[in-house]
């Protein structure tokens, strides 16, 4: 087992190291620079020389590379120039709010979809499965950042009764109650789609495993039909909701970018978008990297659990 | 069907708990501006930045040797009390104002002065490490600066420069303490400490910037006790909060949303800043060498449309280079070319031009570009309508920059461009004269040179008496308007909204936000 984790995290130095070639590749080749969009109207070339000696950005391409590759590896991510603050601090303080943003989402979409696709299979062509069906289609046609204005619209501004932006209220306690109160609009609308996906997905796992004949044998000898429902057949369900869970888990996280926006949520999608604007390079380089490294993390946490509960799978 | 019941429970529990549980948002407190930017800022080092985003903070937490008089352009004391200028222009020595402190209470003097123009100006200083400071060039023309005694400094510059007095009011000037420089090195940005109405509490990232009152404020304590200053990039969400009563004030109101704060509880605030929108017109190649084909364009672009219609009434017709912001150096007499089609169509056959082709640069977006597809739709269909074939290239604010300052030769024949300045020599001595063609380092995008032009804005740099200036500066706009190297589309009205709960507030031509006076209840 051991050696199996270690070469996973050896063949991940090359996946990084691409990553990292492709990021500052990217970032060079897209026209503007970081002086430029720093001076704004006052680019001359004079003074964009000037402030590029300044930033570090004379120096030949292939040179700046290494330097900020080895920078990089002894834990030094450079400086953003919009924000005049250490990269890492930066990125670490996003990526943390994304992750509440998206794991709340993930919470509420696994737990609404599943209930939603198991009262729909429960009651098949019942009203309660037509009714769900059709929230859950409406719910999937709704772009999350057109549902995300009209929730301000209705919440924050006509009724008052929510915050229409940001992580935390700008005066007062930061306590759970008002980090939840900020996060309700945002969640609920991140977690729409990816609800209305799984509920769907569950609804026709379910409806399969309900026809199969231990089912009707848990049914003959007196089940109660909650207890088939939940009990028996949403448990034989899950082996194949569980990897839809996955791939919803990715689409919550990126999709998080919009929502970020809409809500001015402080997390790392937005931050992106904001310093891709900018030519902030390191900033960008510097995110890439970090949420590259942890989708390539996760991936091996992921793949050495699925080896450890799995048999077959071959370490 | 025990299941529906349960689930029916359900919602009809959290439905109660949600109304039960959720207070109406709380108001924000009395004495407490909140105030919604565009961005976060990038640092609190006014000689570090170069957003006006920032600039808005910086000028309620420092001072400068002088400032703009409120609603103007034209500079007034601040922490100098007076100054003389020598015959040749050269040499300035200002008085300062005694007792005053850096909010880390250190004094503020003569020393503390010649440290913030050694820091920016000086590689060899050696705190010249904290930068860099991309606007130092405002001040390259100064050869030294000397601290007489305590309270007198002086300025030496390498030749007359009159817009010296004005940049130094800009945001560049204004004056840190050297202390919190010292104590703070790098991180000074984040820890701000200058003379200004309010001291800087606290920043946290992406959330918020408060600054509160300075009780020993030498222009008099401010009225309120905070600012809260709280980015918000997204437009439609700042206006919801505005709506909804989360900030007291935002800034740069999308005019599509003006609609939304008439009544009552809102006020709407407006002022003409010192911005131009225009178009560059390649001089060197294409339909535009021919000036009547220039003027053509200007009579057949609809510009009242264009400020009424697509921008809301949130610019004005631009008549010439200068706008009218800087009253002292404006020419009145000066008229915008009307919108007259015929007159239009009139130039073009004279010219001997048949449907001549334009290439058409266009931007996304940028600072001061107002609404800049919006406005180049529209302007490609007035052009269209007189007989020109335009052809639209839209690219990204970074990219268009990068396309546009190199020049305009082989790429356009025209581009949408705007600028914001301090000073009316500004924008005319980067973008209009010979020796400011791309090709020596200026932004004459479209080769316009005329040597009258270039010999009165040359005249107008030199000249320190201020009357004689605006006469160079009045001239050049008639020659310039005449001449129509640009199509001269719009002044930017700036304009903010306030709460009822705000008083006092008015919006300044320089852009800057004042918060001193302001009050709320």
């Amino acid at each position: 087992m051991a050696g199996y984790i270690l070469k996973r995290l050896l063949s991940a130095i090359p996946v990084l190291f691409g990553i990292s070639v492709i990021v500052f590749l990217i970032m060079a080749l897209i026209p503007g620079d970081p002086a430029t969009a720093i001076l704004g109207s006052f680019a001359t070339p004079e003074n964009v020389e000037r402030l590029n000696a300044d930033l570090g950005l004379d120096k030949p391409k292939w040179q700046q590379f290494f330097i900020w590759l080895g920078n990089m590896l002894q834990g030094d991510f450079g400086r953003s120039f919009a924000l005049n603050r250490p990269v890492l601090d930066e990125v670490l303080e996003r990526f943390g709010a994304t992750l509440v943003l998206a794991g709340t989402s993930f919470v509420l979409c696994s737990i609404l979809g599943i209930i939603a696709g198991v009262i729909s299979a429960a009651n098949q062509y019942g009203w309660a499965d037509k009714g769900i069906t059709f929230v859950v289609l409406l719910g999937i046609s709704i772009p999350s950042f057109f549902l995300g204005m009209m929730m301000i619209l209705i919440f924050a501004v006509q009724l008052r009764v929510l915050p229409a932006s940001g992580m935390w209220p700008i005066y007062g306690d930061h306590n759970l109650w008002v980090l939840l109160r900020h996060l309700a609009m945002p969640a609920l609308a991140l977690s729409v789609v990816a609800t209305g996906v799984i509920a769907r997905l569950a609804r026709s796992a379910m409806l399969e495993v309900l026809r199969q004949d231990f089912i009707r044998t848990a049914r003959a000898k007196g089940v109660h039909e909650r207890g088939v429902v939940w009990r028996h057949a949403l448990r034989a369900a899950m082996v194949s909701i569980i990897p839809v869970l996955g791939i919803q888990a990715g689409f919550v996280l990126s999709g998080a970018v919009y929502i970020e926006v809409v809500f001015q949520w402080p997390g790392i999608g937005r931050m992106l978008v904001d310093a891709i604007l900018r030519r902030d390079i390191l900033l960008v380089q510097g995110g890439v990297v970090f949420v590259a490294a942890c989708y390539v993390l996760f991936n091996i946490v992921v793949d050495v659990a699925q080896s450890m509960l799995d048999p077959r799978i071959k370490t | 069907m025990g299941l529906l019941t349960w689930t029916r429970r359900a919602v009809l529990g959290g439905a109660a708990a949600l109304a039960l549980g959720l207070p109406a948002a709380a108001q924000t407190p009395p004495g407490v501006l909140v105030v919604g930017q565009v961005a976060e800022p990038q640092a609190l080092d006014p000689h570090a930045v170069t957003a006006v985003n920032d600039f808005r903070i910086l000028m309620n937490v420092y001072d400068g040797l002088v400032r703009y008089a409120s609603g103007t352009l034209e500079v007034e004391p601040a922490l100098a009390t007076d100054w003389e200028i020598s015959d040749d222009g050269t040499v300035y020595t200002f008085n300062l104002r005694d007792g005053v402190s850096f909010h880390d209470g250190t004094p503020f003097n003569a020393e503390a002065v010649v440290f913030n123009f050694e820091r920016m100006l000086n590689e060899d200083h050696p705190y010249h490490d904290t930068g860099p400071f991309p606007l130092s060039f405002f001040f390259s023309a100064v050869e030294s600066v000397e601290a007489l005694d305590d309270l007198t400094v002086q300025f030496t510059l390498s030749s007359p420069y009159a817009p010296f007095l004005s940049n130094l009011a800009y945001p560049t000037g204004l004056i840190v303490s050297p202390q919190a420089v010292m104590d703070n090195g790098q991180d000074f940005g984040r820890n701000p400490s200058g003379t200004g109405a309010f001291r800087f509490v606290e920043w946290r990232s992406n959330e918020a910037v408060v600054v509160e009152r300075n009780p020993d404020y030498w222009d008099g304590a401010p009225e309120l006790e905070a600012v809260v200053f709280r980015p918000i990039t997204d437009a439609n969400t700042r206006v919801a909060e505005m709506l909804s009563g989360g900030i007291d004030l935002m800034v740069e109101v999308p005019p599509v949303a003006l609609s939304e704060f008439q009544g009552d509880a809102f006020n709407v605030v407006e002022q003409a800043g010192p911005h131009v929108w225009f178009l560059i017109l390649n001089m060197r190649e294409g339909p535009f060498t021919e000036q009547a084909v220039r003027q053509a364009a200007n009579y057949a672009i609809n510009k009242e449309a264009l400020v009424n219609d697509v921008l809301e009434g949130t610019a004005a017709v631009a008549a010439g280079p200068t706008p009218p912001a800087f009253a002292w150096a404006y020419n009145e007499d000066l008229d915008p070319y009307p919108y007259d089609p015929d007159r239009a169509r009139e130039l073009l056959a004279e010219a001997g031009m048949e449907a001549p082709e334009v290439t058409f640069y266009v931007t996304e977006g940028g600072s001061g570009m107002l609404d800049p597809v919006a406005m180049g739709t529209a302007i490609q269909a007035d052009l269209e309508a007189v007989g020109f074939d335009v052809t639209i290239e839209t690219y990204e604010w970074n990219t268009f920059l990068g396309r546009v300052n190199p020049g305009l030769e082989g790429e356009a024949d025209m581009a949408e461009m705007a600028w914001m300045t301090n000073d009316p020599d500004t924008l005319p001595y980067l973008t209009l004269r010979t020796e400011a063609m791309p090709d020596n380092g200026g932004f004459n995008s479209g080769y316009y040179s005329n040597p009258e032009v270039d010999a009165l804005l040359e005249e107008a740099r030199t000249a320190t008496d201020q009357d004689t200036r605006a006469a160079l500066y009045r001239e050049m706009q008639t020659i310039v308007q005449e001449d129509a190297p640009w199509v001269f589309v719009a002044n930017w009205v700036q304009n903010a909204v306030t709460s009822d709960r705000v008083e006092n507030f008015a919006l300044e031509p320089s852009f800057f936000l004042l918060l001193d006076d302001v009050v709320k209840n």
